[in-house]
């Protein structure tokens, strides 16, 4: 097991253009699960590929287990990474893509059997060994190349999306094998994923990025309670936290607090709210709308709430947003500022 | 509309028997005259004594097989045959291979490269046979000059490129090679682009290094189009007759003669046509047995 971390990370891949990543610099923990969430064209999958060794960093270092591995292959890394697609060996059986690694490795052949078989059965593909790639569900193939990820014991796990080919369903129940794989393996992980529900569901800490920029690293709690700016607060949490511009500062709450004024006690701010649309979820209604009245009129809202509440469409009810709640930016650099009155009507 | 508009459509091409028979009867009539036409003649004249410029026609049974098969040149054309294009297979699959390496990662003038390297294809072969001539000539060849030039040999005992059974051999199968091997490349290059790029990074990141990566997961991923390939270049250059006979004509003493040039020397120009006709028919089993595999891959690629 080790620990990874980068220094001051950037690529560049065309001269002159913006970075693909730019000054990044994290440090995970001993047997971490760390997500890399950000949206397409972030630099997630950039950054761990630095990381894996395929591509090269323009500038910064990268670091494994307190060694600088700039200048190392990706098999002097001892990291083993499952990418999107998986990348099975087409050709070759189920056993001969685990084996695949040892061999690559030179592992004596005598164990080679023995260590398949454990990974195999760590993943409950046992019975697959003898089938090719293309016989196999996509829930099969993910495990498999979670199997050859294994199976060579490394160091570090790189997870590039590898459940973003499976289907609804499946994607739930492979989340959570993958989080006991994790448990029972215990091996630092850097997971990539766009999806929220997945890196707030299995990361120990969350490294959001945007356009190659660290935004915010931290536990999923944090991230989603204590956003760093507006872009981790509307990233994060769907649908997103409102954000509504009041003088100089730039207000914000989340849906699931934005409630009707009798379901609520305690220190509040009364808005009056005016009901657009309203969408049911069965366990919830997503209630869009404005905000009538006082300095915020006509701002757009959205409100989360219990699926037993019942509003009409086009009434404007009193709706309050408890104090403790509220969150603030500064408009020019978007950056959470501490909290302060407000004139708020 | 739309009802309408899809009747006529497949009326067009599905239902009347006319139109698909007139479409399809040019390439079956060019195959029948063509090539059915002189086949089932090669296959009348080998039982005969046909003669050219002799109107009259036996049947003589086995008897041209018979002198065939007893004569040395027949044997040393079969020797030929087989090492010329075996041999320049294995000259044109491990060229090629390494060609389709060099030009699939991107560099400077990666494009005039690529241009330089399907030349000889795209000449004709006649051309490109009359060029090695001159570069393997007895007196005027480049390559004995350069060797000169650097001192490896003595003025004036310059080895003689096509002169020499052995050295020609080499020369004739290094042509063949140099011919096929652009062909060869287009299709692996076009193989190695069809592989995703996960595959090759997955295998370094297992820890794989280059000639691993290679053999153990890029080229064995590549086996149906380099079959393609290789069995492209067997039938071109099995049946190829133009280097032999611009080069050598098969000489020295023979020595170079293939299955077509030497079917085309006792066959037309020795006047023996029945003989010329026996000798070509040799090559039919070995042809049938290529576009056996050629079919099979085929189906293959049709099925995944």
């Amino acid at each position: 097991m080790a620990v990874v971390e980068t220094r001051d990370v950037t690529k560049v891949f065309k001269e002159g253009h913006l970075g693909a990543v730019n000054h990044v610099s994290f440090e995970t923990r001993e047997g971490e699960f760390l997500v890399f969430l950000g949206p397409s064209g972030s630099g997630k999958t950039t950054l761990l590929r630095m990381i894996a060794g395929l591509e090269t960093p323009t500038s910064g270092k990268i670091l494994i287990g307190g060694q600088v591995v700039n200048d190392l292959s990706p098999r002097e890394r001892r990291v083993a990474m499952v990418f999107q697609s998986y990348a099975l060996y087409p050709h070759l059986s189920v056993y001969k893509n685990i084996s695949f690694p040892l061999k690559a490795q030179n592992v004596p052949k005598d164990q080679h059997r023995k260590k398949v078989e454990w990974a195999a059965g760590l993943l409950g593909i046992g019975g697959l060994l003898e089938r090719k790639p293309r016989e196999l569900s996509g829930g099969e193939r993910q495990r498999v190349a979670l199997a050859r990820a294994i199976v060579r014991e490394p160091a570090v796990f790189l997870l590039d999306e590898p459940l973003s080919n499976l289907d609804a369903k499946l994607r739930a129940s492979a989340r959570e094998e993958l989080e006991r794989f994790h448990r029972s393996v215990g091996t630092t992980s850097i997971y990539v994923t766009h999806d929220q529900v997945e890196a707030m569901a299995m990361g120990d800490r969350i490294l959001v990025l945007n356009k190659g920029v660290v935004h915010q690293l931290g536990t999923p709690t944090e991230v989603y309670d204590n956003p760093a700016d507006t872009f981790v607060a509307t990233f994060l949490g769907s649908p997103p936290m409102n954000l509504v511009e009041l003088g100089d500062v730039i207000v914000g709450f989340r849906p699931e607090h934005f409630l009707p004024s009798v379901n609520v006690t305690g220190a509040t701010i009364p808005l009056r709210f005016k009901v657009d649309n309203m969408e049911y979820l069965g366990s919830e209604w997503i209630v869009s709308g404005t905000i009538a009245g006082g300095k915020l009129d006509s701002k757009k809202a959205v409100s989360r709430l219990p699926s037993a509440l019942h509003l009409q469409h086009a009434d404007v009810y009193d709706f309050v947003v408890p104090t403790r709640t509220l969150k603030f930016f500064d408009p020019a650099t978007q950056q959470r500022v501490p909290e302060r009155e407000i004139q708020w009507q | 509309m739309a009802i309408d508009a899809a009747r006529l459509k497949s009326g067009g091409t599905g239902q009347s028997p006319f139109l698909s028979t007139a479409m399809f009867a040019p390439a079956v009539l060019y195959i029948l005259l063509l090539v059915g036409g002189p086949f089932l003649l090669a296959i009348f004249y080998a039982f005969s004594d046909a003669r050219i410029g002799n109107a009259e026609l036996h049947f003589v049974g086995l008897e041209n097989f018979r002198s065939i098969l007893e004569s040395p040149s027949f044997r040393v054309a079969i020797r030929n045959s087989l090492v010329f294009t075996i041999g320049s297979q294995i000259v044109v699959v491990v060229s090629a291979n390494i060609l389709a390496i060099a030009l699939e990662t991107a560099f400077r003038g990666r494009g005039i490269v690529r241009f330089l390297i399907l030349l000889p294809w795209v000449a004709p072969i006649s051309l490109g046979a009359i060029g090695w001539k001159w570069i393997l000539d007895s007196i005027y060849s480049v390559i004995s000059w350069t060797l000169v030039a650097l001192h490896f040999i003595k003025p004036f005992s310059a080895p003689m490129w096509l002169g020499e059974p052995h050295l020609a051999i080499a020369s004739v199968l290094l042509v063949h090679s140099w011919r096929i091997i652009p062909f060869s490349t287009v299709i692996l290059l076009a193989g190695r682009t069809a592989i995703p790029k996960d595959i090759p990074e997955a295998a370094a990141v297992d820890g794989a290094g280059f000639w691993r990566t290679q053999f153990q997961i890029v080229i064995p991923m590549m086996r149906p189009i380099l079959s393609v390939a290789v069995l492209f270049g067997l039938i071109f250059t099995f049946t190829d007759m133009t280097v032999v006979y611009i080069l050598t004509a098969g000489g020295p003493f023979d020595s170079t003669q293939t299955l077509p040039s030497l079917a085309f020397a006792l066959g037309i120009q020795g006047s023996d046509l029945a003989a010329g006709a026996a000798i070509s028919l040799f090559l039919v089993p070995l042809l049938v047995i290529l576009a056996y595999f050629m079919l099979r891959i085929a189906r293959r690629a049709e099925v995944s």
